[in-house]
């Protein structure tokens, strides 16, 4: 997955929601606008693949002596 | 012989006269376990209280259920205030209760009130140190034990809500003696290595004793300390533990904590698939706009008559040198008539005028107008003037 993983996804949309605010706002010229959206468009699809390419993993913790494995639940 | 027998109702007046007049059966304290308890729709309650060897017949009248602190069931050990007395158409005893105690957990309530005191006096429940649970965590951190339906629960809502979470199981001990410690110190290991965004900490529900790990001071200090939030979910709804008040948020129950835990993957696809829309609608709206603009200006006057403007200079221009010509013209109109006046005005104080009336000029032959007769001696030449010519004299 590479890049997308250090997105917090938190902050993303906070700023997904700022970009629209700005966009909406229709004070900025075209070539901001163009890119505006892009950046838009861009941190969304990065936001709905981290969604579907998260795996699902249900792990059980196990304390040892050297700190804590992780091992597969069920 | 005459036989003379008392009225069954007089025997049972009797003995309930003879109950009633014990001041000890007036306010007796008994333990046992119930049994046969009906809650009748009335408010009452009506129950056996038994032990081994022997049983009593118990009512608990509507008035005083309300100050029950728990829900009375059958098998439970109970300690119980009230007065015996009898009643007379059954020609029964009884105990008519006035309070009722889980048995046994009287000195519970009593930590779990004292300890619940203290620690808010410390500062522990304060909503000011209350950590907001991450809307997003990447993985979640549940301390519960590993079997048994509250894991499960957890597990089921957790991927409904998002088939693709990810789920960190600590097993912890959840009742008997030394789970509180062991609790605190999963918490501590979760912190330690940072090993989930949020913990939940769950617990099926029980009886005040089960529960009671959840209400030990040091999960109470473990919980406080935690940098990651925690949401507790001890027991059944209606149950609440010291963790749940320390806990950064509380759920009702493990699938709660669960759905207060696990975003819904969908909700969030909704979420970005609008914005994707807004995105797009307010480009659209930029473009069209800038079109709109860019008409307007085409079918400005300037587009349309370009050459407009020009003329409008060419008629500025023309009016500019039209001006000045006419200031040109006025200046010289002006200057004549000035020199006119000046020459006039020369004419008049020429002496030429004066010795044309008689008068004559005066001068040695120098030149110089003698006008005193102290300038003058004898034998001087000098030159008169006349209007039309001159003279030279000799004085005598």
């Amino acid at each position: 997955m590479g890049k997308e993983e250090n997105i917090n996804f938190e902050e993303a949309m906070k700023k997904l929601e700022e970009i629209a605010t700005e966009l909406e706002k229709n004070d900025l010229d075209l070539d901001s606008s163009v890119s505006k959206f892009e950046e838009g468009m861009k941190l969304s699809k990065q936001c709905s693949q981290m969604l579907e390419d998260a795996e699902k993993r249900i792990s059980i913790l196990l304390k040892t002596d050297d700190g804590v494995v992780e091992e597969n639940f069920e | 012989m005459e036989y003379n027998p008392i009225t069954v109702t007089d025997l049972n007046r009797y003995i309930k006269n003879k109950v009633d007049n014990d001041e000890y059966l007036n306010n007796v304290l008994v333990k046992g376990e119930i049994s046969n308890f009906k809650h009748h729709y009335t408010g009452h309650m009506y129950f056996t209280l038994k032990d081994e060897n022997s049983l009593i017949k118990c009512i608990m009248f509507k008035t005083y259920t309300p100050n029950l602190k728990f829900v009375p069931k059958d098998g439970m050990k109970v300690m119980i205030l009230g007065t015996v007395s009898v009643f007379e158409r059954d020609g029964v005893y009884q105990i008519y209760c006035k309070a009722m105690q889980e048995d046994g957990m009287g000195s519970l309530y009593t930590a779990y009130e004292e300890l619940k005191n203290k620690l808010e006096k410390q500062g522990l429940f304060d909503a000011k140190y209350k950590k907001p649970i991450p809307k997003f965590p990447k993985s979640i951190g549940v301390l519960s034990a590993s079997t048994g339906s509250v894991i499960r629960d957890i597990i089921n809502v957790s991927t409904r809500r998002n088939p693709n979470c990810y789920i960190k199981l600590l097993p912890v001990p959840v009742q008997g003696k030394g789970a509180g410690e062991k609790i605190a110190e999963a918490i501590k290991i979760m912190n330690q290595y940072k090993l989930a965004d949020v913990i939940i900490l769950a617990r099926g529900g029980g009886s005040l004793e089960d529960l009671w790990p959840f209400n030990e001071e040091v999960v109470a200090h473990a919980i406080f300390e935690s940098e990651l939030p925690i949401i507790s979910a001890v027991g059944h709804e209606t149950d609440f533990t010291i963790a749940d008040f320390v806990a950064d948020l509380r759920a009702p129950t493990p699938s709660a904590a669960a759905e207060l835990a696990v975003p819904n993957v969908n909700d969030l696809l909704l979420d970005l698939e609008k914005y994707d829309n807004r995105f797009k609608n307010s480009l659209k709206k930029k473009i069209e706009l800038m079109r709109l603009r860019y008409e307007k200006c085409m079918t400005s006057r300037v587009f349309k008559e370009p050459l407009q403007k020009i003329n409008e200079r060419y008629i500025s221009i023309d009016m500019k040198v039209k001006q000045i010509q006419n200031l040109i013209t006025n200046k010289l109109k002006d200057d004549k008539t000035k020199m006119i006046e000046l020459i006039t005005k020369l004419d008049t104080l020429s002496p030429l005028k004066t010795l044309a009336r008689g008068y004559c000029l005066t001068t040695n032959c120098e030149g110089k107008i003698i006008n005193s007769v102290k300038g003058v001696k004898k034998d001087d030449e000098l030159i008169i003037r006349f209007q039309d010519g001159s003279s030279n004299v000799k004085v005598i």
